[in-house]
């Protein structure tokens, strides 16, 4: 079991409110993914789930029973850090196995958990050697071997591919990914990437500015964000925000069109009309900079390759049902 | 990149200062090793002669040469089991976040830049003076009778100040490792559920190993060669209570004015002091390697 809900959880460093009052319900077995801007409280939120910081508000149940007074190990979850955090002077068995010792484990049955973790990750023939031996895939899957072997309720994962290179860590989003289906273990994972977390998540809680601004499905997000921060944050190119005259029309302050569902036609009637500033081609997409006057520069996204170059006429052509309203304060208006 | 003439000009350039540092060193050995060789005593001028190795086997054979290596030996441990046993500690709490830490730091680093004639001085005058010396107060205040340090344990008093002045140099050296020593390694063993007692055993102990090996040559290079501590203290009696070596040769050549002898003690000291290093690398020294 590995259910955990946050009750108003705030959290101060002195006079500075770094988490301003966090609700969440996470679901046993969910991968929930904490995405936002740098700064936002999103690591600090796992610190105090894990227990590592005290909060100074509020309630973290897991399981029903309230945990902030238990210390971090009592609480059963296993943290994997950004910078691994390794044990320099152990061997990859030592690290996988510190855990347990501490437990008090029998050595049989340390033996038995530790290669069964390093079965899982592809370690069995790094078993006997040092960190510093190890490439930065190998150590992140130490990391993570260390975390399993201990059958946690949940993992905590703090920006843990942030080190690697990029192929790489398109691997080991899958490898994690997969691995939490298998194990079924609850986890929460920290980053800033939203391709991340659109990729990994069951769930993803966006956060700025110490609030959760919104808590839904990946698609729930980018179908129905909840503010001009979501709505702006997942998806990518960012969406298009346009105001004034054209937003009135649609009785709303802001209205937010994404660059995938603008229409481009050349020299077309209809829509809004600009020139192309910059085209970038990537073969599989074509990404069109356009400046549109009033609305400002505009992006949109065409599938597959689309012959114009910066000076082009072009209208664009948002599809009704797909524009997004919001009102003064930036909240969505539900039709 | 160095190419074949960067080298040469490397080279040229650096031959007027290795060859100064060889003939600096140089000399000083071979005038030793010469000397060595004579029966040559200040008190009986012009009567310098050749002897051989009778230097030698009069400094090896004198029951002050085994004495004095003994104290020298059980006065570099005991500093070196000071200073690291109370060395560790105290860095952990200077490693806290405390109101007035960095009073406090500099306090505890000051005694080491007492020069160490000064420090010896106030031990002896101030300190252990069994008369007006603040341990006798305190002693009298107990109604206990005063020690008196030098006569009653004199090597372990010479241990005491070699102690105190060394001790600040060990912590701060394993304070800056402490300070290296990553947050969430400590966060991880924390989540590890190990208490503070393990994490200090398996994390913090096993990282500082480096620097304690550092600790540990360094004080035994300049703690075998302990001189200005005994003179001005103990003058390295009671009888041959706290001589060392270098106090032993030291007595040779200006107390009893024999350079011969000296000098060949100066030599077995030369090979004593490499013995060590050879044991200390092979001990401890396979904890510097990266």
């Amino acid at each position: 079991m590995g259910q955990i809900t946050l009750q108003g959880v705030q959290k101060s460093f002195g006079p500075v409110h770094i988490i301003k009052g966090a609700d969440l319900e996470i679901a046993d077995g969910s991968f929930v993914v904490f995405v936002g801007p740098s700064g936002c409280g999103k690591t600090t939120l796992l610190r105090l789930i894990a227990g590592l910081e005290d909060v100074t508000g509020g309630a973290i149940l897991i399981d029903g029973r309230n945990v902030v007074d238990v210390p971090p190990a009592k609480r059963g979850l296993s943290m994997v850090f950004q910078s691994y955090a390794l044990y320099p002077h152990m061997s990859v068995r030592g690290n996988i196995a510190f855990g347990l010792k501490m437990a008090g484990v029998t050595r049989d049955e340390i033996n038995r958990k530790v290669e069964a973790a390093a079965a899982t990750l592809n370690l069995t023939p790094y078993l006997e050697r040092k960190p510093r031996e190890l490439s930065g895939g190998q150590r992140q899957r130490v990391a993570i071997g260390r975390a399993i072997v201990r059958e946690p309720k949940a993992f905590l994962f703090d920006e843990p591919l942030s080190n690697l290179d990029a192929a790489l860590r398109v691997q080991m989003r899958l490898e994690v990914t997969r691995l939490q289906k298998q194990l079924g273990t609850t986890a929460i994972y920290v980053t800033h990437d939203q391709v991340e977390a659109m990729t990994m998540a069951d769930k993803i809680a966006v956060l700025n500015g110490g609030k959760i601004e919104q808590y839904g499905s990946p698609l729930e997000l980018y179908e129905k964000p909840a503010n001009l921060f979501v709505a702006g944050f997942i998806g990518s190119p960012k969406m298009n925000f346009v105001t004034g005259e054209l937003a009135k029309q649609q009785g709303a302050t802001t209205i937010g069109v994404r660059p995938e569902h603008l229409k481009v036609e050349r020299n077309g009637q209809g829509g809004w009309h600009g020139t192309v500033s910059v085209a970038e081609h990537l073969g599989s997409d074509t990404f069109l900079y356009v400046d549109a006057g009033p609305q400002g520069v505009l992006t949109a996204r065409y599938i597959g390759e689309l012959d114009l170059h910066p000076g082009d006429k072009v209208s664009l052509i948002p599809e009704p049902a797909r524009i997004h309203r919001f009102d003064d304060s930036g909240k969505s208006i539900r039709a | 990149m160095a190419t074949q003439q960067t080298q040469l000009l490397a080279r040229t350039l650096l031959t007027p200062a290795v060859a100064l540092l060889f003939i600096w060193m140089i000399v000083p050995l071979a005038l030793t090793i010469y000397f060595a060789t004579l029966h040559y005593n200040l008190l009986d001028p012009g009567s310098e002669s050749f002897v051989g190795l009778e230097n030698f086997r009069y400094f090896l054979t004198d029951p002050a040469f085994l004495a004095s290596l003994q104290n020298t030996l059980v006065l570099v441990g005991s500093v070196l089991a000071i200073t690291i046993i109370f060395g560790v500690p105290l860095a952990l709490l200077l490693d806290q976040q405390v109101v007035g830490l960095s009073i406090v730091r500099l306090m505890v680093i000051a005694p080491f830049f007492v020069m160490p004639t000064v420090s010896a001085l106030v031990w002896k005058n101030l300190l252990m003076h069994p008369v007006s010396g603040l341990f006798a107060w305190i002693a009298h205040l107990f109604g206990l009778p005063a020690i008196d340090w030098f006569n009653d344990a004199p090597l372990f008093s010479v241990i005491l100040i070699i102690s105190w002045q060394w001790l600040p140099f060990a912590t701060l050296i394993l304070l800056t490792a402490l300070q290296s020593l990553d947050e969430e390694q400590k966060e991880a063993a924390e989540m590890d559920g190990a208490s503070a007692i393990s994490t200090f055993i398996y994390i913090t102990l096993p990282h500082l190993a480096r620097p304690i090996t550092v600790v540990i040559l360094i004080e035994t290079i300049f703690l075998l060669t302990v001189f200005a501590e005994i003179f001005v203290t103990t003058g390295g009696g009671p009888g041959l209570q706290t001589t060392n070596i270098a106090f032993l040769i030291y007595s040779q050549a200006l107390i009893q004015y024999d350079v011969g002898s000296a000098s060949a003690g100066g030599l077995v000291a030369v090979v004593l002091a490499n013995i060590v290093a050879f044991f200390l690398v092979r001990i401890v020294g396979r904890n510097l390697e990266a």
